[in-house]
């Protein structure tokens, strides 16, 4: 019944398209490999009987009456069974669309995955769309096999033909297969021996295939991700309980808990029944820590150490597998479940819907049930994560709609920052000194109050054309206003930063303290910088609250590349500019500016007016007696 | 990490998981085998307490021994029992299988139960390798107003992302030690040293593989007295650990309706 090692069982899922045989060769495998109880080989061949049918040996997996009587998988069974090298335990997972949930929920705990395709039928839309979620699922081991070979003849022509269809869908998944295998379940042929029947195939046959995967290996060696799953007082000691999803936590680690950013040492790492106290635990294990100091801690939040922290980002990026009976659609609320954190986001767009059959993808506004797509999702709150390629673990989720998890997706960040704080104050010795000038001094010294006009929109919008033409109207006016933009920044200040999303959160950052500055001297400063992203522009805005002042300079996509005053548009085109706003990275639209100048259809004079009618109303004091 | 501390350290994830997200809830314990480890599981998980109460349905129709082994860990480990007792058999749909409609006592008892603490969720000592109807099974379970199964429509269960939100008047079944086996739970409590009733030991070439009630479980042929001799039985056998449950093998399909109506 089983190898006597205590070594943990492969998982092994086996997929593919309703009636190409799945359940049909794991019941004869198990037969084959002499893995069944006594007497159950005798009931099949019975049952088979009593049905008037010929031996059925899908029916040692399809034990529901339903599915006997239907001849159909409606659930995910787990079948072990063993070879003379290893324990197996083998996930039937249902070939019907409709029951796609239960097919994710067999592939998911698998450690490699048998795709099973009819030698007469030939690729079909569920083994497309199998292939496809284990890719997203992260199931890297492979194989195929080409069962019903004795309905086409045994031929090799056939074999080869198919090979040729599986190999090249597969490699567009980025997927190999460990090995392609001509079989006849029914008949018992190259399951468990090479089969007779075909002599012109020299390769492995499914056992050995089978025993040539890889157990999983525990992510020890990555950097530390432990979510918090619960917080214990059950006596006097105090338990931060988790599982290490990666690397590994020993007593007197400096950990930092993200997103509060907090910095804490371990004190203990607390067992029950074991001979000595641990001094260390790593990936897979449950535990449960305490800490030096009384932190506020909560479930959701996410240990690290100090170095290789996970991303923090309200916003970020998902290859989604839709399961819900409603759509997926734009503007619609979710909850999130993120390892241990659950927040409500909200789909922010839909950027492709990806066609199964042969890969392609186009714009859509909605995912239907069992679709797949590339979506962006905000959050309220910042979330501590990964990308699925550096940490499977921390970098996949589940949505869920009301009470139901409807749908499942993998993290990546193309064109959004980590935005973790920068600019915590890191230098000790600071006291704040108490200005005997007061903001309200300077004001009436100056006529007009101090104050930061941030402009944001996409390259080309307009944005330093109006800012510099205020700037000489505002000045003739007897304004002390300044223009803060790429080119005083950029070239001084910033000089040490580049375009990636986080040189350019650090830039926007710097920006905003200097225009902090400038606004309490008195100054008017007019900001002309993209900052595409909303949270940078907030984290600007909560620098100086009351000064803060967003103007949205909009003008869509296509006249801004109209314009292309600086010939950029056509460089990120032809992809000599990575990561350029509109074209290679996102633009996210203010949502409460408090002026929208839309240059579109309007003069640069007429754009200049609106803003000039603006500042005149808000900042001077000769029109308002002051403030707002 | 080795097999079984995969084993325990999923289980445990498992546990934690349940006892955040739901406040009133019990686990059962059967006495036997499996929900012993099950309860030792739970001690893991917090630290040597088990913070809920562990339920028992009484059929009156346990084997002595299990009685005494209830009363004396019961004291041991400081547990909260709250003990059943399942309604007389006349109170039970009469066109079950005799076998089967004595074990749906012990459904209607829990239903019971359920009902008068208004229980959320019930921590059930299941495996998938038990019985092909329980390989189904998900981790955690929805049951519906009259704790039927509905295994035609299970939830989506993957990543560990278990369903934890669900509509008024549904109770969830919660399974932490689905994915052991029969030999990893031996193999489990001959590592723990887990106290276990003496009827899965030999005496008089019989042992128990599995416990049920008295006229309806039956022992099998067997010399194997300690635990390592258990395992090594269990290592060459090819028959079903059920095979001595008579309710599992009264008809085809016996078993899966005492599933859907409840049974664990």
């Amino acid at each position: 019944m089983t190898v006597s090692s205590e070594s943990p069982a492969l998982k092994l899922v086996v997929v593919g398209h309703v009636d190409h045989g799945k359940s049909t060769l794991i019941g004869r495998l198990l037969h084959d490999t002499g893995s069944l109880p006594d007497g159950k080989a005798e009931a099949v061949i019975k049952m088979s009987e009593r049905r008037g049918m010929p031996v059925e040996w899908a029916f040692v997996l399809d034990a529901l009456q339903a599915e006997r009587d239907q001849g159909i998988t409606i659930d995910t069974t787990q079948i072990f069974f063993n070879t003379d090298k290893r324990n197996y335990v083998i996930i039937d997972a249902p070939g019907h669309k409709e029951f796609l949930k239960n097919m994710v929920s067999g592939a998911a705990l698998s450690d490699a995955a048998l795709l099973v395709i009819d030698a007469k039928d030939g690729m079909q839309e569920q083994s497309r769309r199998h292939g496809y979620i284990l890719h997203l699922l992260g199931v890297r081991q492979v194989a195929v096999v080409i069962n019903k070979m004795d309905l086409v003849g045994y031929r090799e022509a056939r074999y080869q033909e198919l090979t040729g269809d599986i190999r090249k869908y597969l490699s567009g998944l980025g997927l190999e297969a460990a090995a392609i295998v001509p079989i006849s379940a029914r008949e018992g042929q190259g399951m468990v021996a090479r089969p007779d029947r075909m002599p012109w195939y020299e390769g492995p046959h499914l056992v050995e295939v089978l025993d040539g995967f890889s157990p999983p290996v525990l992510p020890t060696d990555r950097p530390l991700r432990l979510p918090v799953q619960d917080v214990y007082k059950f006596d006097e000691r105090r338990i931060i309980a988790g599982r290490i999803e990666s690397g590994r936590i020993h007593t007197g680690d400096r950990i930092l808990i993200s997103p509060s950013n907090k910095t804490v040492t371990v004190k203990s790492i607390e067992n029950w029944n074991v001979k000595d106290p641990a001094l260390g635990a790593s990936a897979g294990q449950s535990v449960g820590i305490t800490l030096s100091e009384q932190l506020f801690i909560e479930r959701g939040q996410v240990i690290s150490h100090e170095s290789n922290p996970p991303i923090e980002t309200n916003v970020f990026r998902a290859r989604i597998f839709w399961l819900g009976r409603k759509p997926l659609e734009v503007g619609k609320r979710y909850k999130l479940k993120l390892a241990t954190n659950e927040q409500t986001v909200e789909v922010q767009s839909i950027e492709t819907v990806i066609d199964v059959e042969n890969l392609t993808s186009s714009a859509g506004d909605r995912l239907e049930r069992n679709g797949i797509g590339e979506v962006t999702l905000r959050a309220r709150a910042m979330l501590a994560l990964d990308e699925f390629s550096e940490n499977p673990k921390t970098g996949r989720f589940v949505l869920v709609d009301e009470y139901d998890t409807v749908g499942g997706g993998i993290i990546f960040m193309e064109g959004y920052p980590d935005q973790r704080t920068r600019g915590d104050v890191r230098s000790t010795n600071i006291t704040a000194v108490e200005h005997r000038v007061t903001p309200d001094l300077r004001a009436h010294a100056n006529g007009h109050e101090g104050g930061i006009l941030w402009l944001t929109g996409l390259s080309g919008a307009g944005k330093s054309t109006l800012a510099i033409e205020a700037e000489q109207q505002l000045f003739a006016k007897g304004y002390q206003v300044y223009v803060l933009d790429g080119d005083n920044i950029r070239f001084g200040l910033s000089s040490d930063l580049g375009f990636a999303p986080e040189d350019r959160a650090e830039n926007i950052r710097r920006v905003g303290e200097v225009a902090k500055l400038f606004a309490s001297a008195g100054v008017l400063v007019l900001t002309a910088f993209i900052s595409p992203y909303r949270a940078d522009r907030d984290r600007a805005r909560s620098i100086a609250p009351d000064l803060f002042h967003e103007v949205y300079v909009a003008a869509d996509v296509a006249t801004c590349e109209g314009r292309d005053p600086k010939g950029l548009y056509k460089k990120a085109r032809a992809g000599e500019i990575k990561e350029f706003t509109g074209v290679s990275a996102p633009y996210e639209e203010p949502v409460t500016p408090e002026l929208t100048v839309d240059t579109s259809d309007k003069t640069v004079n007429e754009s200049v007016a609106e803003l000039l009618a603006y500042v005149e109303e808000n900042f001077s004091l000769t029109r308002n007696g002051g403030g707002r | 990490m080795d097999h079984l501390d995969a084993l325990e350290a999923q289980s445990v994830y498992i546990l934690r998981e349940a006892f955040n997200k739901f406040d009133r809830m019990g686990m059962l314990w059967s006495l036997g085998k499996d929900s012993n480890v099950m309860v030792w599981l739970a001690r893991k998980a917090f630290l040597g307490h088990v913070p809920f109460p562990l339920m028992f349905c009484d059929t009156g129709k346990k084997f002595p021994e299990m009685y005494a082994f209830q009363k004396k860990y019961a004291a041991e480990w400081g547990v909260n029992l709250i003990v059943k007792d399942c309604p007389p058999i006349e109170e039970i749909d009469p066109t079950l299988p005799p076998a089967t409609r004595s074990a749906a006592r012990k459904t209607e008892a829990l239903k019971r139960l359920i009902a008068e603490r208004d229980i959320q969720a019930v921590i059930a000592g299941i495996r998938r390798d038990e019985e092909a109807t329980r390989a189904k099974e998900r981790v955690f379970s929805p049951r519906g107003e009259n704790a039927e199964w509905d295994f035609r429509d299970q939830p989506p269960e993957f990543w560990d992302q278990f369903k934890t939100d669900f509509a008024p008047g549904t109770h969830i079944r919660i399974h932490p030690i689905l994915h052991w086996t029969e030999l990893d739970i031996w193999r489990y409590i001959q590592r723990e040293n887990i106290p276990i009733v003496d009827l899965y030991f030999s005496n008089n070439g019989k042992r128990y593989r599995s416990l049920g009630d008295q006229d309806i479980t039956h022992p099998i042929e067997s010399e194997a007295s300690t635990i390592e001799e258990i395992i090594s039985e269990l290592e060459a056998t090819t028959i079903a650990e059920r095979s001595g449950r008579a309710m599992d093998h009264e008809a085809e399909d016996a078993f899966e309706r005492l599933r859907t109506a409840g049974y664990m």
